[in-house]
């Protein structure tokens, strides 16, 4: 038997629906993981059954609650706007026009407080599963279901030998590794899952590899 | 290795090992984890359960629209008087109410398979252990037989409700609660599987069919009477009836039928009570709710 008894049991959530407000706030505060910065506002485009059916199911509550860093068993997801209006936190609802994505997309932009902003697209995918399928404008796939480094680089040779030796250096096992870029010789993205948690150390140690632009770790 | 119910149960007939273990191994095997593991993550579990059976039987849940706002603590009350089932059938009732509830007022519950039928397993669970004096561990271990046999409907059939109808969510997690009610009771494995078979049958072809597509009605009460469902098929195949049809083929069933129901009657809301005069009304309520909710 290859199904784990834990995805019978589970995943423990707030009500009512996996896929509309537990993955809606896994999908959100994975989101915010990758930002790392404060932000003052965020936004949510909401699309398909998101939408649709977003009201009944609770899943403006569980984005927000998911953008401001609680986890999909977190009560306080029900009575959340007014957490977020006693810390001064902005946020906007609307419908979003998207094409050829998942049923349950949403569309995140978060305001940093050092006036960068940055527009993240996942969909919850069932289950409590989620998917980023967009990181401002770059197709990515990331599930959060192992520790995630994310990796933004110039698209020079060396560069993912470098970080996979640092990896096996600290003990780190890949279980994968995605690359894209945007063109050759330009920007690239990287994507590895691992088998443990990556600390802080790891993402230090990363950053000063020559032509590595930025580094982030989700440990979800 | 197994895959399905009657491979479990071959391999507990040649080994002579309890169910429960095999099912434990197979999981230490597939996670890396250690036995002591596995039950500390059940226990978490089991103790989400049990919170969400018990609280809305003293307090009303509130949620949006309200179609089941309070009918655990309701049915909490009727379970002390006189009635027709009893406490025992009564209390049970409420606790499914119960999870029902708490799952439809964004509180905090386990899916067990899936979150709209989360009422079922930990009301069985909390009954029949009730009844037997169960130890945690023993009940822990229920749990795990429950999950078990949970794995073997999701991968040979689904419990989607989108894609099998009610029989694949409340139809599974029944079967999943009575497999846990014999082994508590300390039924063989056949019994076991029996119970579950029995459970699955009972509601072959059980539609999806949420009122206003909200995760309440008939919800709940597909969570009370899917408990009722675990129970009573799990004193029938105590008392040793059989299913005569093997329970892997039950559930071979349960998927085909499932993906034979049209899709109007299949979580869409299109079908069912939910496209009744009165469905339809709490729907335009809804609806309503939705469009204000976009002009804030």
């Amino acid at each position: 038997m290859n199904i784990s008894l834990f995805d019978v049991l589970g995943p423990v959530m707030i009500g009512p629906s996996s896929s509309h407000t537990a993955g809606a706030a896994k999908l959100a505060r994975v989101a915010r993981t990758i930002v790392e910065k404060p932000f003052h506002l965020v936004t949510f485009g909401l699309y398909g059954s998101f939408a649709k059916t977003g009201v009944g199911h609770g899943t403006r509550q569980a984005l927000l609650a998911g953008a401001m860093g609680f986890k999909e068993d977190d009560e306080r997801i029900k009575t959340i706007e007014t957490l977020a209006k006693q810390e001064g936190l902005e946020y906007e609802f609307y419908e979003a026009e998207l094409d050829g994505v998942h049923e349950n997309t949403a569309v995140i932009t978060f305001y940093c407080d050092d006036g960068s902003k940055m527009r993240i697209i996942g969909c919850s995918i069932g289950g409590g599963r989620i998917r980023i399928t967009e990181l401002d404008g770059l197709a990515s796939d990331i599930t959060a279901e192992s520790p995630t480094l994310l990796i933004t680089q110039n698209d020079k040779p060396g560069v993912i030998g470098a970080v996979s030796g640092l990896l096996a250096e600290c003990g780190l096992n890949i279980a994968v590794m995605r690359v894209s870029r945007v063109s050759r010789g330009e920007l690239a993205n990287c994507v590895i899952e691992t088998d443990g948690r990556i600390g802080a150390e790891v993402v230090r140690q990363i950053e000063k590899i020559p032509n590595v632009r930025s580094v982030r770790a989700i440990n979800i | 290795m197994y895959n399905t119910i009657e491979e479990l149960l071959e391999r507990q007939r040649r080994t002579g090992t309890p169910m429960h273990r095999i099912i434990l191994q197979n999981e230490m095997n597939l996670a890396g984890i250690t036995e002591k593991e596995v039950y500390t993550r059940l226990k978490k579990r089991y103790e989400v359960m049990v919170a969400s059976a018990k609280k809305a039987l003293y307090q009303p849940q509130s949620m949006v629209l309200g179609l089941i706002e309070g009918q655990a603590s309701c049915q909490q009350l009727y379970a002390g008087k006189q009635s027709i089932c009893g406490p025992f059938l009564n209390e049970l009732m409420a606790m499914a109410l119960s999870g029902s509830e708490v799952n439809a007022s964004m509180g905090r519950i386990c899916a067990a398979p899936t979150a709209g039928s989360s009422g079922i397993l930990p009301a069985v669970l909390l009954s029949v252990s009730k009844r037997y004096g169960s130890s945690e561990h023993e009940i822990l271990s229920a749990l795990l037989v429950a999950a078990g046999f949970g794995a073997v409907i999701t991968k040979n059939a689904t419990v989607s409700g989108a894609e099998g109808g009610c029989q694949a969510e409340c139809g599974a997690a029944a079967g999943m609660a009575a497999a846990a009610a014999v082994t508590l009771a300390g039924g063989d494995g056949e019994m076991v599987a029996n119970a579950c078979g029995i459970a699955l049958m009972n509601v072959m072809g059980l539609v999806c069919d949420p009122v206003a597509g909200l995760v309440q009605l008939p919800c709940s009460y597909r969570n009370a009477s899917g408990a009722v469902n675990a129970v009573l098929s799990a004193d029938l195949a105590l008392a040793g009836q059989r299913t005569m049809i093997p329970v892997d083929q039950c559930i071979d069933a349960m998927y085909r039928v499932g993906k034979k129901l049209p899709g109007e009657l299949r979580e869409t809301a299109l079908g069912g009570i939910a496209t009744q005069p009165a469905g339809k009304e709490y729907a335009k309520q809804l609806q309503a709710l939705t469009s204000s909710k976009k002009e804030d």
